[in-house]
C-alpha cells in the first residue's frame, strides 16, 4: 500500500494541494484567503503538468543527443530525451494564473472601495442592509 | 490573401485591441468607428471560411507553415464555420449597440470598454477556430478574462459577482487544463484530428476516463449547465447593459461547442454512450435545469434576471440535444445554439434600450411601453413568440428537432420536460407583453377616486444605434426560421458525425 502511494508521489501531492485550494476557495470567509485558495489550486495542476515530463535514467535535453556525432542524422529516441512540452505549456498557463490573480486583485480593490470590509458575511450583510455599512466603516 | 483568412479572423481584432487604448488615449470618439472597423474583418473572413467549408469541405490552416501535429492548426469544419459567423455578427452588433450604453454606464472608459471587447471576441473566435486543445484552453481564459474585467464595471453587486464568477470560472478552466493534461499524458498529442486516431484505443484507460470528467465537469462549469450554474446570474444580471449584451449570448454556446467537440470529434459518439454514461448523466442534468431555470425565472420580477435564468434552461436544451445522441438530436442542439444566440442577443439588446430610457427593468415598468417604445417591443414580442416556439420564428424549428430527437430516443421524460418548458416560456413572456400592451390607459385610476384623466404616453424611442441592431435581430429571428431547412441542408448535416 505504501509502495503504491510513494510510486505515484507526484499524483498524491498535486490531489492535496488541489485540496487545499478547493477548501480555501469553498471554506474560508475572508476574499482574500479564497484568492490565495484559487492560487494553490492553479499551482498545484502547473505541478502536475511539470511533473509528467520528468523522465529517469539518463534521459537528456533533445539537442544534446545529435552532437559531436559528426555522421549526419541519427535517430533520437523518444525514451532519450526529456519532453520539453509540457513546460512550455506550462510558460502559458503561469502566465493565465498571474493574468487572472492581477484581475481578481483589482476587483478586490473594487469591492474595499464600496464596502470597506473583505469578509464575505459583512458584505453581505451591508448588501442586504445598507445601514450596517455606517456601523461596520 | 485569400489563403490568410483564417489567421486575419483572429489576428484582427487581437491587434485591434492594442490599437484601440492607443488611439483612445488622445481621442476617446475613435475608439468605436475603429472598434467596428476592425470587427468587419472577422465578420468578412469567417464569412468566406464557411463558404469555403460549403463548397469545398473542411480545410486547415496550418500557423507558421507547421503541420498539424507539432504545429499549431487552424482547424475550420461545417460547424466552427458557422459558429464563426455567428460570433462575428454578434460581435459587430454588439459594438454597433453599445454608444449610448456606453456613454450612461461607462462614461469616460470608452477605450477599456472597446479594448476588452475585441479581446473577448478574439477569445471566443479563437476557440472555435482552432484545432488544438491547449489552445482552446487559452483562449478560453482569454475571453473570460476580458469577461470579468467588463462585467466589474456594473451596477452595485458587481464586483462581488465578478469576484466570485472568477473564482468558479477559474476552477472550470483548471479542470478543463487537468483533462488535457490527463490526455497528453496517455497520447502525447494536442491536436483534436490527431488525438481522435489514437484515442479509440485507449478508451478503457483510467487516464482517458479521468480526463474525459475532468474536460465535461469544466466545460459544464463555464456553460451553466444546473447544478454548476451559481455564478451566472449575479454575473449577467449586474453587468452593464452593453457588457451584458455581449458576453450573454456569447460565452454559454461557446461553452456548448467546445462540449460538442469533445464529445463527438475528439472522442468517438459510443464513447459517451458505452464506455462512460455520460450522455445519460448529462440529459438528466438538462432535464433538471430546464425545470428548475423554468421554474427560478417564474419566480423573478426583474426581467434582467428572469432572462438569465431563462438561459440556464436554454443551456439545458442544447445540453439535452447532444445528450440524446441520434441525429435530430444533435442537429437541433446545433440548430439551438444560433437560434438561441440570435434571441438571447436580441433580448438583452431590448432591455438595454428600456433601461436606457429610464424604465427600470421590473415587469410593472413595462406598462404603455408599447406606445412609448413601438419599434423595441414588437422586437421583443417577436423574440417572445419565437422563444415559445411559435412556427414563423426560428425557435420553433430547434425545439422541432430537439423534441424529434428524444422522441426518436425513446425518452418521454425528455420529450415531456421540453414541452412544458415552452408552456413556461410562453407564461413567462405574456405577463410582460399584457402589461405592455393591454394595461389600462388612465393608471388605474378608476380603483382610487381620481378625476378620470387621459394618461398622454409620449412616444419615447430609443436612438438609432440602438434600434438598428434590435430591428435587424427581430428579422434575422424571422427569417432564420424559413431558412432553417437551407441552414441544416447546407451546413448542420454535414456537423452531425456520420456514424449517426
Amino acid at each position: 500500500m505504501l509502495e503504491y502511494i510513494l510510486a505515484k508521489y507526484n499524483f498524491w501531492i498535486y490531489v492535496v494541494l488541489m485540496m487545499i485550494g478547493l477548501y480555501a476557495m469553498m471554506g474560508k470567509r475572508n476574499l482574500v484567503k479564497k484568492l490565495i485558495g484559487m492560487n494553490i489550486f492553479q499551482t498545484s495542476i502547473i505541478l502536475f503538468f511539470v511533473s509528467t515530463g520528468v523522465k529517469k535514467g539518463g534521459a537528456t535535453v533533445p539537442i544534446l543527443m545529435g552532437h559531436g556525432h559528426g555522421h549526419g542524422q541519427h535517430l533520437i529516441q523518444v525514451a532519450d530525451y526529456l519532453n520539453p512540452l509540457p513546460h512550455v505549456l506550462m510558460l502559458t498557463a503561469i502566465v493565465v494564473s498571474i493574468a487572472t490573480t492581477g484581475v481578481a486583485l483589482a476587483t478586490l480593490i473594487l469591492i474595499y472601495k464600496r464596502y470597506h470590509t473583505l469578509e464575505e458575511d459583512e458584505i453581505m450583510a451591508i448588501r442586504k442592509d445598507p445601514s450596517a455599512y455606517k456601523t461596520l466603516g | 490573401m485569400i489563403d490568410q483568412l483564417p489567421a486575419l479572423i483572429i489576428v484582427a481584432p487581437l491587434l485591434g485591441a492594442l490599437l484601440t487604448p492607443i488611439i483612445g488615449w488622445r481621442y476617446r470618439q475613435l475608439c468605436r468607428p475603429c472598434a467596428l472597423m476592425i470587427l468587419v474583418i472577422p465578420l468578412y473572413a469567417s464569412c468566406g471560411a464557411l463558404l469555403q467549408v460549403v463548397r469545398t469541405g473542411p480545410f486547415g490552416y496550418n500557423l507558421g507553415g507547421w503541420a498539424p501535429p507539432w504545429g499549431i492548426e487552424y482547424r475550420i469544419d461545417y460547424l466552427s464555420g458557422l459558429m464563426l459567423v455567428l460570433i462575428a455578427a454578434i460581435g459587430l452588433l454588439a459594438a454597433f449597440n453599445a454608444k449610448p450604453g456606453v456613454k450612461m454606464d461607462l462614461r469616460g472608459k470608452e477605450p477599456h470598454f472597446y479594448t476588452l471587447l475585441l479581446l473577448q471576441i478574439t477569445g471566443l473566435l479563437g476557440i472555435v477556430i482552432t484545432g488544438d486543445l491547449f489552445n482552446i484552453f487559452v483562449f478560453l481564459e482569454i475571453s473570460s478574462l476580458s469577461g470579468y474585467g467588463l462585467i466589474a464595471h456594473g451596477e452595485d453587486g458587481a464586483p462581488m459577482a465578478t469576484f466570485n464568477y472568477i473564482i468558479i470560472g477559474t476552477i472550470g478552466a483548471s479542470f478543463y487544463l487537468l483533462g488535457v493534461g490527463y490526455l497528453y499524458m496517455a497520447t502525447g498529442s494536442l491536436n483534436i484530428a490527431d488525438l481522435a486516431t489514437i484515442l479509440p484505443n485507449l478508451y478503457h484507460s483510467k487516464m482517458i476516463l479521468v480526463g474525459f470528467a475532468f474536460f465535461t465537469t469544466g466545460v459544464a462549469i463555464k456553460m451553466g449547465l444546473f447544478p454548476l450554474h451559481v455564478w451566472m446570474p449575479d454575473a449577467y444580471t449586474t453587468a452593464p447593459s452593453p457588457v451584458s449584451t455581449l458576453i450573454a449570448p456569447l460565452m454559454t454556446k461557446v461553452a456548448a461547442y467546445i462540449l460538442i467537440r469533445i464529445m463527438f470529434t475528439l472522442f468517438q459518439p459510443e464513447f459517451s454512450i458505452s464506455v462512460v454514461p455520460a450522455a445519460t448523466i448529462l440529459g438528466w442534468m438538462a432535464v433538471v435545469a430546464i425545470i428548475v431555470g423554468g421554474i427560478k425565472a417564474l419566480a423573478q420580477t426583474d426581467i434582467k434576471r428572469m432572462v438569465t435564468y431563462i438561459m440556464i434552461a436554454e443551456v439545458g436544451y442544447i445540453v439535452m440535444g447532444i445528450s440524446v445522441m441520434n441525429r435530430p438530436g444533435l442537429t437541433g442542439a446545433i440548430l439551438h445554439i444560433v437560434n438561441d444566440a440570435c434571441m438571447v442577443f436580441c433580448l438583452f439588446l431590448v432591455i438595454g434600450a428600456i433601461s436606457y430610457k429610464g424604465h427600470g427593468r421590473e415587469i410593472y415598468h413595462f406598462q404603455h411601453l408599447n406606445k412609448k417604445m413601438p419599434f423595441t417591443m414588437a422586437a421583443f414580442v417577436i423574440v417572445a413568440l419565437s422563444m415559445c416556439g411559435i412556427p414563423p420564428a426560428c425557435g420553433f424549428f430547434s425545439k422541432w428537432y430537439l423534441i424529434m430527437g428524444t422522441i426518436v430516443a425513446k425518452q418521454w421524460v425528455f420529450s415531456i420536460t421540453l414541452l412544458g418548458s415552452s408552456l413556461v416560456n410562453a407564461v413567462l413572456f405574456f405577463r410582460i407583453i399584457e402589461k405592455a400592451y393591454l394595461a389600462p390607459l388612465d393608471g388605474g385610476a378608476h380603483s382610487h377616486d381620481h378625476d378620470r384623466e387621459e394618461v398622454v404616453v409620449v412616444r419615447d424611442e430609443a436612438p438609432a444605434s440602438m434600434l438598428i441592431p434590435i430591428l435587424i435581430m427581430a428579422a434575422i429571428i424571422i427569417i432564420l426560421g424559413p431558412l432553417s431547412g437551407k441552414i441544416i441542408a447546407a451546413v448542420i448535416q454535414h456537423a452531425v458525425p456520420a456514424a449517426f
